[in-house]
């Protein structure tokens, strides 16, 4: 068994040598799918704060990526046709910084995830499952109809957004961006888990009476889980929007939610790189497989029944063991 | 008159036709062990609910220290001062014994917001955690994974988490069951010394355990407390011996 820190620190090590490498050998496609491998592992990981630490089971995660999505479709979109998205009470112009519009994409789905969250955290089990299933496919039904950002067939912006000083057409430099982005979140993620509030999220899973016994409120905890998650997982949205520079209802179906629970499955529920490990599984997966057959999602299902079936704690369970415990 | 620190009047609870809890009036004094014992569905750990909240009851009051807490949440009244063990351990038996035992001190010392520090590099929580486990004699196995304990030092955790409240009052329920007889030994020998620091309320069918340690003890059965005295009047009780103690007494 090879301990759980050296395998981090092999997979951070393949995100930094594989586009080094694409580069070196002018390959801009690859870097283009370590880009999207990358921004899935993001909302993958906001995921796994509810899924793995929480044990919330959300089916409607596709609704904060589509916000996200949303965010910088819209605020593009307004930049782009020059036409302020408000005029009245004040006006609010559209814009192309993406720190900007990283900060209403988190602002924005952390807003709907307290919302979302304060209503179904008043459930729990299938019935959870089920009412974050349902805001999904609101927000998926509402976007279609949404004419003034193009309905079903989406929005297109055809510059990809800036950052200050970098030139975000590049491939690589747009990678750095999303690679950094990855990197502070799994360190956040990562001291959220060993502290004290990681601690009664994670207790809060197992022994829910216990905690209230604690003096702790469980579900304030939960909903606070849920809220981080859903903000994290916005943020990755807003970076897929740019990478695709497009948005489109797709971006809330309940496809993609389950793909991102797909992702931390694969990779191992409640480990800091599952998802990581899950979101390049899967890229990977789809651009070999995909290339030779229509149908590659079966061998996908094929993958994940294995995993389901055989590893407790999905591949990373199956090289590292159990997960190791805090000291 | 001295000072009650918890009290209930007239609790009563009925789950369908069985009257689990029947106009229960007991209470707990300062520096005192009050054991209730009981057969088997007597209603003991229902009661224990009612107490800690976790249960609400049809009719009656719970008082601690004098208030009035019959409307307060669970998660209040430990707040408040209740500590309670769970008869069926409730323990994160994926996390270490340290962990489970902060995770206990959490509400009442520290707070789990708004810092990204490790909990258990907290000293003023690691302190309070380390000294419950010693106390109650698992601080060599501080880093194990709880599912790893055996059932008795599961029971131990269990008092363990209860310390760590500082609690005005402890409700234990069934402390000593499968601890065999050097863990009760010793849990008997520190429960003694904790009731001068706040009074337990226990459930227990250790005998041997009940007649050492308890001031006071009552009888509860069908949801009735039917005698509550010292333990020469209960031993001495016909009906207790009739329902409960058989030969024992
Ligand atoms: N939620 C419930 N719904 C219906 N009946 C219940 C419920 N909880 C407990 N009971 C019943 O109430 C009675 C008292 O149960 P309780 O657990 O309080 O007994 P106890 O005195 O603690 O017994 P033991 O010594 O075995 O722990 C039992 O007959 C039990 O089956
Ligand atoms: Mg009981």
């Amino acid at each position: 068994m090879i301990q759980e820190t050296h395998f981090n620190v092999f997979i951070l090590a393949l995100l930094v040598a594989i586009p080094a490498w694409a580069i070196a050998v002018d390959e801009p496609f690859t870097v283009t799918l370590m880009t999207r491998a990358v921004i899935f592992a993001i909302a993958a990981v906001g995921l796994n704060i509810a899924l793995g630490l929480g044990g919330l089971v959300s089916l409607g995660h596709a609704a904060f990526f589509g916000i996200g999505g949303y965010a910088m479709g819209i605020l593009a979109f307004h930049q782009q046709t020059y036409a302020p998205i408000f005029e009245w009470p004040f006006v609010i112009e559209g814009t192309k910084s993406m720190p900007v519009i990283w900060l209403v994409a988190v602002v924005a789905s952390s807003l709907a995830a307290l919302v979302i969250g304060l209503l179904s955290l008043r459930t729990s089990g299938v019935y959870f499952i089920m009412i974050t299933l349902a805001f999904g496919q609101m927000f998926f039904f509402y976007c279609i109809g949404w004419s003034a950002y193009g309905g079903e067939d989406g929005l297109s912006i055809y510059v990809r957004n800036g950052f200050p000083g970098l030139n975000t057409l590049d491939p690589i430099q747009f990678y750095a961006i999303c690679f950094s982005i990855l990197a502070l979140v799994l360190w956040i993620v990562s001291a959220l888990a060993k502290s004290s509030f990681g601690l009664a999220l994670n207790a809060a899973r197992q022994v829910p009476h216990r905690v209230e016994t604690a003096g702790l409120n469980t579900k304030r905890i939960q909903l606070a889980a849920f809220v981080i998650s859903g903000a994290i997982t916005g943020l990755a949205g807003a970076l897929f929007a740019d990478l695709n520079r497009f948005v489109s209802p797709a971006m809330f179906s309940w496809q993609l939610s389950g793909e991102i629970i797909v992702f931390v499955v694969i990779g191992g529920v409640g480990r800091l790189f599952g998802p990581v490990v899950g979101a390049l599984v899967f890229v990977a997966l789809e651009h070999i497989l995909g290339g030779l057959s229509e149908f590659w999602h079966i061998y996908l299902g094929l993958l994940l029944l294995l995993i389901v079936l055989f590893s407790h704690g999905g591949l990373i369970g199956m090289v590292c063991g159990r997960k190791a415990v805090h000291d | 008159m001295t000072e009650i620190i918890l009290a209930t009047h007239g609790l009563t609870k009925t789950f369908g036709a069985l009257k689990v809890s029947n106009n229960i009036s007991i209470d707990l004094r300062p520096g005192e062990i009050h054991a209730l014992i009981g057969p088997n569905g007597a209603g003991k750990s229902t009661l224990i609910a009612q107490i800690c909240g976790t249960l609400t009851p049809a009719a009656g009051r719970v008082e601690l220290m004098g208030k009035d807490v019959t409307h307060l949440s669970a998660r209040k009244r430990s707040l408040a001062g209740l500590g309670r063990t769970f008869q069926i351990s409730a323990l994160a038996m994926e996390d270490t014994v340290l962990q489970n035992t902060v995770l206990g001190a959490l509400g009442a010392t520290g707070n789990p917001w708004f810092s990204l520090r490790p909990a258990l590099k907290n000293h003023a929580l690691r302190g309070v955690a380390e000294q419950a486990l010693h106390r109650v004699g698992l601080q060599d196995v501080m880093s194990t994974r709880t599912a790893e304990l055996s059932h008795g030092q599961r029971r131990q955790l269990e008092v363990a988490v209860a310390l760590t409240l500082n609690p005005k009052a402890f409700i234990m329920d069934e402390p000593m069951a499968g601890l065999g007889s050097e863990g009760s030994k010793q849990l008997t020998e520190l429960l003694d010394e904790l009731r001068v620091e706040a009074p337990i309320l226990l459930v227990e069918h250790d005998m041997d355990a009940v007649f050492a340690l308890a001031n006071r003890i009552s009888v509860l059965v069908y949801g009735k407390i039917i005698a509550t005295g010292t333990v020469d009047e209960i031993r001495a009780n016909r009906e207790v011996k009739e329902a409960y103690l058989g030969d024992e007494a």
